[in-house]
């Protein structure tokens, strides 16, 4: 048993580096040398009050003088000597090392500890920036950018007989895009400023995590229109799992109005309009968008997202689809039907829209807001908006409406609630 | 008449560059700009050749690239994507869908007419 084996061994050298005779220690803790001489070998265990006194004698943390040091220690040195498999460590001797010097010893192993979270936080952060698609058109806009000039500036430098004609084409693409360069490069900036505000808060919040759950699944579960309770127990963050089981439940109670194979087939028939849909089954619409949002790949109906807010704004779920995401940090461009809708809950809003700069896909929205639970007469009712987003067809003029002020090129806006970065 | 490349890609400006040095060194070059509409286009004429942005208005170029080797006129087409993520993943899935060759932004003249003339040799 290698514990075992450690917290003698940890007493003998923790004795031998203090210079202290094997019968002096014995004595001051209350045993005989003969038995301090037994657990020095590891063939007596020692724990509670023994530990203690001994610990204080060697001038040692009880801790570090115990078996759990093992675990608490030892096994992080290992792993820090194992990350950098080119330094060359006494592989064989750590337990020497933890038992000789106890002090460096945990520092080390608080140090891989250290490092290990920040290797945790950093691939969070850059997963949350690999995954966000404003950040990602952001960027595309800008080498997309890059790209244009240095073609042009290398056709400019290598064609001594370019004609006078394309050479000024070429300049003003040249005088246009670096223009564009430096506006998509500020841009950029906002995003990462925006996102590494929301991870000095919070690395991975309740509601990144949901989506990505949710999206390991496509955001389909066919337990769900079998009928079947869909359990989340496995998701560490509380939030989110009240939150997934939340969407379960709703989803659970869409399908038993709306069952698959018929929704299915209805959906196809009637072009996916979520009108027509409605009144074919006699429910509301903020049911039939969820049901729309939420089918199985497999049946061959169009892309769709979905996002839901509640009174006060605040996106409560969403499922982005191609560049359509509302911010996670900062407040989404209230152009957005979905907060639109708020302001005259029943109302069905039907809009094509697009966002600025980069992003190149108008989506058609289908928002409402509608009360949540009963209403009475002594309590304000719980509304919520709810918007249906699908690539639009390119015949659709589409409104534009911004990521979020901070980062929006629109100008002359009366939406604007801060001057833009860009 | 050279041999017809068909250039779909959404920025104004790399169109124009492509297009130049790429009819300047012989090529006959048709380009489009929409993801949605660019099947309708390669099956209007079908080209020798064709350079394919992945991020398209309307429709990602893998989804493009999937239909054409899907089809038998434009499966055997040499078909090079362009794009601005070079990550290993993307270059997998390019050649995995049945990419010809891929090519990250930002590139140079030289590097496009050197891939050009290979895929174009027989």
């Amino acid at each position: 048993m290698p514990n075992r084996v450690l917290t003698g061994t940890r007493a003998r050298n923790r004795r031998l580096d203090l210079g202290l005779r094997q019968a002096h220690v014995a004595k001051v803790v209350g045993i005989s040398g003969s038995y301090l001489n037994l657990i020095e070998h590891n063939r007596r265990r020692i724990a509670g009050k023994l530990l203690t006194d001994l610990a204080q004698v060697l001038q040692i943390d009880a801790a570090l003088l115990s078996d759990n040091t093992t675990d608490a220690i030892l096994l992080p040195i290992k792993e820090a000597a194992a990350a950098f498999p080119e330094a060359t460590v006494e592989d064989a001797r750590a337990e020497e090392l933890v038992s000789r010097f106890p002090g460096w010893a945990a520092l080390v192993a608080a140090q891989r500890r250290r490092i290990a979270q920040l290797e945790e936080r950093t691939e969070a952060l850059s997963n949350r920036l690999a995954h966000d698609s404003q950040i990602a058109n952001s960027l595309h806009e800008v080498i997309s950018t890059a790209t244009a000039i240095r073609s042009t500036a290398s056709i400019l430098a290598e064609t001594p007989d370019l004609d006078r004609e394309w050479q000024a084409r070429f300049h003003t693409n040249i005088d246009t895009d670096s223009a564009r360069l430096a506006q998509s490069s500020q841009a950029l900036l906002g995003f990462l400023d925006m996102e590494m505000e929301a991870g000095d808060t919070q690395t991975v919040s309740a509601m990144e995590q949901v989506e990505a759950r949710l999206a390991e699944s496509a955001f389909y579960f066919s337990g769900i229109d079998a009928g079947e309770e869909i359990r989340f127990d496995d998701v560490g963050d509380p939030v989110a799992r009240v939150i997934l089981q939340d969407w379960a439940s709703l989803a659970r109670k869409d399908a038993e109005r709306l069952p698959l194979g018929a929704f299915s087939q209805a959906a196809h028939t009637l072009a996916h309009d979520p009108a027509r849909l409605a009144a074919r089954f006699g429910v509301p619409l903020d049911m039939i968008f969820r049901r729309l949002a939420h089918m199985p790949t497999d049946r061959d109906h169009p892309l769709m997202g979905l996002a839901v807010c509640d009174a006060a704004g605040v996106v409560t779920f969403q499922k982005p689809v191609l560049d359509f995401r509302l911010p996670r940090s900062g407040a989404a461009c209230p152009l957005w039907p979905l907060f639109q809708a708020l302001t005259q809950p029943g109302r069905a809003i039907r809009r094509v829209v697009r966002l600025p700069g980069a992003a190149h896909t108008p989506f058609e929205c289908f928002a409402v807001a509608t009360p949540v639970g009963g209403v009475s007469f002594s309590n304000e009712p719980r509304v919520t908006a709810t918007m249906l987003v699908r690539p639009a067809k390119n015949e659709d003029v589409p409104d534009v409406v911004g990521p979020g002020c901070r980062v929006c090129t629109v100008k002359e806006c009366a939406s604007r609630r801060h001057p833009s970065l860009v | 008449m050279g041999q017809r490349v068909l250039l779909i890609e959404d920025e104004p400006n790399i169109i124009e560059a492509i297009s130049y040095i790429l009819s300047k060194d012989g090529w006959t070059v048709h380009t489009h700009s929409d993801g949605e509409t660019a099947m309708d286009k390669v099956m209007q004429s079908v080209p020798d050749l064709i350079i394919l942005d992945v991020m398209l208005p309307g429709r990602s170029g893998y989804d493009i690239l999937r239909d054409l080797k899907a089809q038998e006129t434009t499966a055997n087409v040499p078909v090079m994507m362009l794009t601005a993520r070079g990550q290993a993943k993307d270059r997998e899935m390019a050649i995995g869908l049945g990419a010809t060759r891929f090519m990250t932004k930002p590139f140079s003249n030289a590097d496009v007419l050197e891939s050009v003339r290979a895929l174009a040799t027989p």
